[in-house]
């Protein structure tokens, strides 16, 4: 078990800045996932705190050593890769006992690790069986053994469900989550799939352009987005942003009226789709509906809030036809606030 | 659709059928009557003149020293070149191409090549005396430098025909996903455990086609050997061609003929046995 300390890291290759100086401290024993779109850079940061590429510029502390210039198995880690990286010519077994093999451990330590973690993994049946003969999910867990047997300090895990399909992809989530709180190992988890990132993870550091965006619990990103950016890459459906006119401090929806961190000129409203109220036309904001959704568990609006396009949730109980224009009240406590400009959404108010 | 017209695959699969059953299966099997008959009835007479024949225990010791010399230092070679070159960032192509410029000489230019290195008045020859090494010509490849003759032969044999084993081996790499290597050197595996016990268990199927097929050819060696050596380093197929152009007598020629292709056919089966390539242990 260890902390991870990220320090200002910077990485380049060539003139392209992948990594504009990245910091992140992972405290022990947490699950932190890096989340972003592709090309942000979080598989690279990974990779630079895995040792498999190097960084331009800056300190990676595992358990308060630097391991900038280690190999990465003097690091004390494991990884899971995307697309398993189980060896295609070795059984199961000997996957699962490769890490310990390098390691020299003799044979009586390599079966009980081994077999330990099967055993958290459910393959034991399959232990003598090469991985050809496996599906996609069972050697996703052959390689999620493979790291675990090593009792590694820090798992790293480079978006290990990607390559499952969807109903899959959510078993093994669910799984995940059970046997690495059983391990307690320190884990840092790339993924582009925010709902991964969200139902798994302590805390999620969202990644874009090169840099961290927000760091914080699933729910604090998901309330209180630090960026545009980040309101728009979380939720389903994504933050709604509705530029509205500010006079003398306030803004004014229908009959609400709402004290913004600014005086006059435009403010931008970050709505979350799920905490509107319906009401009579005229109480709150009113939405054109162009299309409205009802999709069992709830109804899903799409159209327009003053003639910015928008997406909100409505319990399933209620109808609304196409074409039809609904009023929506706000609930203040669950409203973000960012600056046109910067995009960067004001601190919320106490 | 295909599927209204069952024969047309067979249509077009016609003439190549048509051309190899002409130009192999026939003089295959006019080789193979020619080697086990004489006068038109069935006889070992022309097995026995081979095997009797003064230069036939020399031609098949030969033949198999230089595939023994030749087939490992070209494995490990293009290995060792394939290994260098996926390592490479820039400029693989260009160095894949300078490496495979053998494979466009033929092999009696090839043979011609390296006799104007090694002949009395050659470069070798030349730079040696050059440099105060030797004080006169110095002859590498007669019959009295039986060791210099054989080491001359395997070099030029190395440089003519590496670089089709190497082409094998580098698509064979090609196809190892670096996720194997990098996940080998997570959990600790040094260079040299990656490549034993990662990369070539991964590239077996393209080392046993390169085995084979290198092992093959150098059972076949005559041009490079014919142009070095002449008749001072007897080879299989060398034989085959005196008794067939120098002696006139084609049924000696069709048995030597026959015997290289059992040679080749127990090599292949050997390979395909030892170099086993078990489809379930493929990524």
């Amino acid at each position: 078990m260890a902390n991870i300390v990220i320090d200002n890291i910077k990485k380049s290759f060539g003139a392209f800045q992948a990594l504009k100086g990245v910091s992140l401290t992972i405290n022990d024993g947490e699950f932190v996932s890096l989340l972003g779109p592709s090309g942000c850079g979080k598989t690279t940061l990974l990779r630079i705190i895995a040792g498999l590429e190097t960084s331009t510029s800056g300190d990676v502390r595992i358990g308060e050593k630097s391991v900038i210039g280690l190999l990465p198995k003097d690091r004390g880690l494991a990884m899971v890769f995307q697309n398993y990286a189980v060896f295609p010519h070795m059984t199961v077994y000997e996957n699962v006992a490769f890490g310990l093999r390098m390691q020299k451990a003799d044979d009586a330590r390599v079966k009980k690790q081994v077999e330990k973690a099967a055993g958290l993994l459910h393959i034991e049946p399959y232990l003598d069986r090469y991985p050809n003969k496996l599906s996609g999910g069972q050697r996703q867990r052959v390689a999620v053994a493979r790291a675990l047997a090593v009792e590694p300090g820090v798992l790293l895990m480079d978006e290990p469900l990607s390559n499952l399909d969807a109903l899959l992809r959510l078993e093994m989530r669910t799984e995940l989550k059970t046997v690495l709180q059983e391990a307690g190992t320190t884990t840092i988890y790339v993924t582009h799939d925010q709902t991964e990132a969200m139902g798994l993870s302590d805390r999620i550091a969202v990644v874009h352009d090169g840099r961290i965006e927000q760091v914080g619990t699933p729910v604090e990103v998901y309330n209180n987005p630090a960026t545009r950016f980040v309101g728009g890459f979380i939720g389903n459906p994504p933050m709604n942003f509705i530029t509205m006119p500010v006079t003398g401090g306030q803004v004014t929806a229908g009959a609400q009226q709402f004290a913004v961190p600014a005086q006059g000129g435009d403010i931008v409203l970050g709505l979350r789709g799920e905490t509107v109220e319906r009401a009579p036309t005229g109480h709150g904001l009113d939405m054109h509906v162009r299309v409205a959704e009802p999709m069992g568990s709830h109804l899903l609006l799409t159209g327009s809030i003053l003639g910015q396009p928008a997406r909100v949730i409505l319990p399933a109980t209620e109808t609304v036809k196409n074409g039809e224009t609904v009023g929506l009240t706000l609930d203040p406590r669950r409203l973000t606030w960012l600056s046109p400009e910067s995009g960067v959404s004001y601190p919320a108010a106490a | 659709m295909t599927q209204s017209k069952p024969w047309i695959p067979y249509a077009l699969i016609l003439p190549s059928v048509v051309f190899l059953g002409l130009l192999f299966v026939v003089p295959l099997v006019q080789t193979l009557w020619l080697a086990v008959s004489d006068n038109g009835t069935p006889s070992l007479a022309n097995m026995t003149t081979m095997v009797t024949d003064l230069h036939f225990g020399r031609s098949v010791l030969n033949t198999f020293l230089l595939t023994l010399a030749v087939v490992p230092v070209q494995i490990v070679m293009a290995l060792t070149m394939g290994s260098m070159v996926a390592k490479m960032n820039g400029g693989r192509e260009t160095i894949l191409w300078i490496w495979t410029i053998p494979l466009g000489i033929s092999d009696l230019a090839a043979g011609m090549v390296w006799l104007s290195i090694l002949q009395n008045t050659g470069y070798l020859n030349s730079i040696l005396f050059g440099l105060g090494i030797i004080e006169r010509q110095t002859a590498w490849l007669t019959y009295q430098t039986p060791v210099a003759l054989f080491i001359g032969i395997a070099i030029a044999e190395i440089w003519r025909g590496t670089a089709i084993v190497m082409i094998i081996i580098v698509a064979g790499l090609n196809q190892v996903p670096k996720e194997f290597k990098e996940a080998a050197e997570i959990f600790g595996a040094s260079p040299w455990t990656r490549f034993t016990r990662i990369t070539l268990p991964l590239i077996r199927p393209a080392l046993q086609s390169a085995l084979i097929l290198r092992t093959v050819l150098a059972f076949e060696v005559f041009a490079v050997v014919y142009a070095l050596g002449g008749r001072n380093f007897p080879v299989l197929v060398g034989e085959a061609y005196n008794w067939q152009n120098q002696n006139q007598n084609y049924g000696v020629a069709a048995a030597y003929a026959v015997l290289i292709m059992v040679i080749s056919l127990a090599a292949t089966l050997v390979y395909l046995k030892a170099v086993k390539v078990d489809p379930e242990r493929l990524p």
